[in-house]
């Protein structure tokens, strides 16, 4: 493996990257190992000084810190700590991280004592609300999905490497979705939260004929009082927009705010 | 002109001899939650899967001229140099098989800005020129709009319009190219029978038209009411989605990216359509968005249309297909924006 790279006859350092777990169900990272026909140009563009699922040995010694999962117990905020004093670039890997994810369903919830107990019955865990990353440490950039997309991690790394400005789409769902030419879901009957999601996942779930969920969180215009009246033109009921909204995170303060209202 | 006749029957021959070529078509693509069929342009190798009687297709067919994302170049990257490729991805001529006027007098306002223009863009030029174009006659969906914006009619822009007569097919031959195809096959001279016909079935055409848009003194009215306040009504339900420029023939607005491969040793340029509804349409290096607001973002969606290609072209950008307004879920649609730029019910 080379120590240094080149590009257009410019040296370029491989950087050092570690990839660290919260509380997720991994499958960010096992995305970055599903393709093994990148796999390789991967590995020759950065330096994988950490990765639980793919490596055994466990270095301190890096630049980029990739972190995936939702923070959810004491010890992961001094984690979390120590890895920000090492990383230059703090990356919040996946949309547990980005918004708290499917884990922070949990929050709906006002007694997390019973919570608790029908989760994990008499065993004691030391689990509090799910939070993002971003509420312990700062983090420099955001990398949505549940799970993140690998093209769009590779695209990313690539561009970090170079230097470029690392830029997501502004706009909703409904733009890549209307490229693959799909039938929208709500002239098939089902609901889809792509006109404010935003995009970046080339409409992964309408293109497979289901509606968005929201995992990526908001688009930078996103018109969610809109959105809800779309809902109720098309026959779902508040709580079924709720539950899309909830689902992953991104919206926590627009869901905030249609509970307000009633 | 020149008129032909000929047996329905004959147009599976002509499209056999055609089919040497890619050909694509109307054909049914799915079902709605009514259960009403959806149509769309779609590459046909069997002559029974066209459906030439659709009403309208959910998109235009545009993506067989201006697809959503091109690539515009590729490099290949050594050590201190570069080579550059450019490909203007034609691999073969294209015959479009039913085509309505609509849409084929959105192809000549698209060559008007991306052939005539002084920056032609060869991408398009070499798959427009490339292209065999078969127009069909329609009947008016409750959402066209299309006689409103001149557009019910097409002069030009084709190479032979079909219109159906009930057992017989009355051609419209404009190019030397259609005019021997159709020596292929077995065509008569049209009668005066046919003419009278073809007269018959272009009233009961004019006839089922539901839907108007007045465009008189459109362009002045538009410059009046650039403060008034429908756009802020209008603007606060729209999503910035870019539907409306995804299902719109004659939106040809663009973005291009440069991407680098992870292995650094080749890289691309893409082209990808874009809409000025989009949040970032007017941002600019240093981040300053000259439309930050949707209401704004909107209103230039109209004024580009209805007033500032007028001004350059002296037609409209819009051809009244009514897609936008069919897909767009904020039911934000032309008829009824202009009819409240003009204070109409
Ligand atoms: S299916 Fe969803 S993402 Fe696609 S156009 Fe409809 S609302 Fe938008
Ligand atoms: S369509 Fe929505 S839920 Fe599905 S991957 Fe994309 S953003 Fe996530
Ligand atoms: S007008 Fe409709 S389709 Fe167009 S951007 Fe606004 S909401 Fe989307
Ligand atoms: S603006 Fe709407 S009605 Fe006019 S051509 Fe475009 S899609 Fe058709
Ligand atoms: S400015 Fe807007 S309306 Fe005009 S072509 Fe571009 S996207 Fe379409």
């Amino acid at each position: 493996m080379p120590a240094n790279l080149t590009y257009l006859g410019v040296e370029l350092a491989r950087p050092r990257v570690a990839f660290f777990e919260l509380s997720s169900c991994e499958g960010c990272q096992l995305q970055l190992l599903n393709n093994e026909a990148t796999l390789l140009d991967f590995l020759s563009l950065v330096e994988v000084v950490r990765f639980r699922e793919g490596m055994t040995e466990a270095g301190d010694d890096y630049a980029v810190a990739f972190v995936e999962g939702s923070v959810t117990r004491a010890d992961q905020e001094l984690q979390l700590a120590e890895i920000r004093k090492k990383a230059k670039v703090m990356v919040a890997f996946g949309s547990c991280a980005c918004f708290g994810g499917v884990n922070q369903l949990k929050n709906r919830f006002s007694d997390q004592e019973w919570v608790k107990r029908e989760v994990y019955g008499d065993f004691h865990v030391d689990t509090q609300l799910a939070r993002p990353i971003s509420d312990v440490v700062k983090v420099d950039l955001m990398i949505y999905g549940c799970p993140v997309k690998k093209e769009e991690v590779e695209r990313i790394v690539t561009d970090l490497l170079l230097g470029k400005a690392i830029n997501h789409p502004k706009y909703p769902v409904c733009m890549e979705c209307k490229a693959n030419e799909n039938i929208c879901l709500f002239d098939l009957g089902e609901p889809c939260l792509g006109p404010v999601t935003r995009a970046g996942c080339d409409a992964w779930c309408p293109s497979n004929r289901m509606g968005c969920w929201g995992c990526r969180g908001p688009a930078d215009a996103a018109n969610i009082p809109q959105m809800a009246r779309i809902m109720a033109e098309h026959g779902f009921s508040t709580e079924t927009l709720l539950d899309r909204l909830e689902c992953f995170g991104g919206f926590a303060a627009h869901v905030e705010e249609i509970r307000k209202k009633g | 002109m020149i008129f032909k006749v000929f047996a329905k029957d004959e147009l599976t021959r002509l499209f056999e001899v055609l089919s040497v070529n890619r050909v694509v078509g109307p054909v049914q693509k799915g079902l709605d939650r009514k259960n009403r069929p959806i149509y769309s342009f779609e590459v046909v190798d069997n002559f029974d899967d066209l459906r030439l009687d659709y009403p309208s297709t959910l998109y235009p067919a545009k993506r067989y001229f201006l697809p959503f994302e091109e690539t515009l170049s590729s490099f290949t990257l050594e050590s201190g140099s570069w080579e550059k490729h450019v490909d203007y991805n034609v691999y073969q001529p294209q015959v479009m098989f039913g085509m309505h006027a609509c849409d084929i007098n959105a192809l000549n306002k698209l060559d008007k800005v991306l052939i005539n223009s002084v920056h032609p863009t060869p991408y398009y030029a070499s798959k427009r020129r490339n292209m065999f174009i078969i127009g069909i006659e329609c009947m008016p969906q409750p959402h066209c709009f299309c006689r409103s914006m001149g557009a019910d009619t097409v002069q030009h822009g084709f190479d032979m319009f079909l219109t159906d007569l009930g057992d017989r097919y009355f051609a419209e031959i404009l190019s030397s190219t259609a005019y021997n195809y159709l020596l292929k096959i077995k065509t008569m001279e049209a009668s005066e029978t046919d003419h009278q016909e073809y007269r018959q079935v272009v009233r009961e055409k004019s006839s089922k038209f539901t839907t108007h848009v007045d465009t008189t003194d459109l362009t002045k009215i538009l410059d009046m009411e650039f403060q008034a306040d429908v756009w802020k009504q209008w603007g606060d339900k729209c999503l910035s989605c870019g539907t409306c420029a995804n299902v719109c023939p004659t939106c040809y607005c663009y973005g291009v990216q440069e991407t680098v491969d992870m292995n650094l040793q080749a890289a691309t340029k893409t082209k990808q359509l874009y809409s000025c509804n989009l949040i970032d349409f007017a941002e600019v290096a240093g981040g300053h968005n000259f439309r930050p607001e949707a209401h704004i973002r909107l209103k230039y969606r109209y004024y580009h249309k209805h007033r500032g290609f007028v001004e350059a072209f002296e037609e409209s950008l819009c051809v009244g297909c009514g897609r936008c307004g069919e897909s767009c879920l904020a039911n934000i649609n032309v008829p009824e924006v202009i009819a409240s730029v003009r204070y109409e019910e």
